[in-house]
């Protein structure tokens, strides 16, 4: 079809190499989903509950959030919305790189997105700028990466079933400061200050006044107006 | 509405955390092979992602003791002057650790 993107395809071979090109990466993955597991237990989920979410779910914000919302009840709206909102991202990644998924067969492509990440997304779609039409990288990074995702809590499991009092040893805040960092970590250009501004007021607001975990809804609906109602200024003068 | 944290509560939670996060890997995917997605759609997602996160530590400063507000101003300072995420997040557990040992 379109000669200058190269169509993708999939085979063992790029996918083990994908694996070895992720497991630096991965090690780290392993530290996080320790911190998972910990948060987890001190929320009062249970070893396996734990476990399942990482195994199945497979996103680390989403999860430390979905802690949050974690009590005698689990309130699904929310719990929906702000798995939605978190993960929206995803969105993004595999609207980038749909041209050159479209020349797989359909199972391999829906197959393959189970595992999209961001961080074996960015390399993935790195490759496919240098003409790359493996997409083990896609495939064999996650595979990686979930391994050690799911690891790490397991460990963490283990590791946090043997704590009495969490918050003695400031193991409470874990999600908060896990979730803080990749915010900060993540796209950290000026623009944004005004959409997390809007998010931060309107979260308060709602906390007042709206029924209990609507904070989360509003906020994400108000960051997100703002962002599209303002853009950045070097956006306006680019398309200016 | 929303379910008990039994195991079965549980376990239905985690399967619909599970789909709807499947659907935001495979809906870009899906979405762009029949209408791009534009530059406003794009707008608005990239501010939403950061927003949710911000609209979820919020009250955590708010409600939280000075233990959890001082980890989160730790682990800013740190993200901020180190960039990277593990010792940023260490710098919080430890933070609010000593602040409860003294306090």
């Amino acid at each position: 079809m379109s000669s200058e993107t190269p169509g993708a395809h999939m085979d063992l071979a790029g996918v083990l190499t994908g694996i070895r090109r992720m497991a630096p990466l991965s090690l780290f993955v392993v530290v996080f989903g320790l911190a998972f597991g910990v948060a987890a237990l001190s929320r009062g989920l249970s070893g396996l509950e734990a476990l399942m979410m990482s195994a199945l779910v497979f996103a680390g914000a989403s999860q430390f959030a979905a802690l949050e919302l974690w009590g005698d009840e689990i309130p699904l709206l929310p719990l929906i919305a702000t798995t939605f909102a978190i993960n929206a991202r995803h969105l993004l990644m595999g609207a980038a790189i749909q041209p050159w998924l479209a020349h797989l067969p359909p199972t391999q492509r829906y197959g393959s997105l189970v595992l999209m990440s961001d961080s074996n997304w960015a390399m993935a779609a790195a490759d496919r700028q240098n003409g790359e039409t493996n997409v083990g990288m896609l495939v064999g990074g996650g595979i990686a990466l979930w391994l050690t995702w799911v690891l790490g809590t397991l460990l963490g499991v283990i590791f946090g079933s043997g704590i009495e009092e969490p918050q003695r040893f400031g193991l409470d805040v874990i999600m908060g400061c896990f979730l803080l960092a990749m915010l900060v970590g993540g796209r950290r250009d000026l623009s944004m200050l005004l959409p997390w501004t809007a998010a931060a007021l309107a979260a308060l607001a709602a906390m007042t006044w709206l029924p209990m975990h609507s904070h989360v809804i509003v906020g994400a609906l108000a960051g997100g107006v703002a962002g599209l109602l303002f853009p950045a200024r070097e956006e306006r003068e680019a398309t200016a | 509405m929303s379910l008990p944290s039994t195991a079965a509560g549980a376990a239905i939670a985690i399967m619909i955390m599970a789909l709807v996060t499947y659907l935001t890997r495979a809906g870009g995917v899906f979405v762009m092979s029949r209408l791009p997605i534009g530059p406003r759609v794009e707008r608005f997602i990239n501010a939403m992602a950061g927003s949710v996160l911000v609209a979820v530590i919020t009250p955590m400063a708010v409600q939280g003791d000075w233990g959890a507000r001082l980890a989160l101003l730790a682990t800013l300072a740190a993200m901020l002057t180190l960039q990277k995420p593990l010792p940023a997040i260490a710098a919080g557990i430890f933070t609010a650790a000593l602040w409860r040992l003294v306090a």
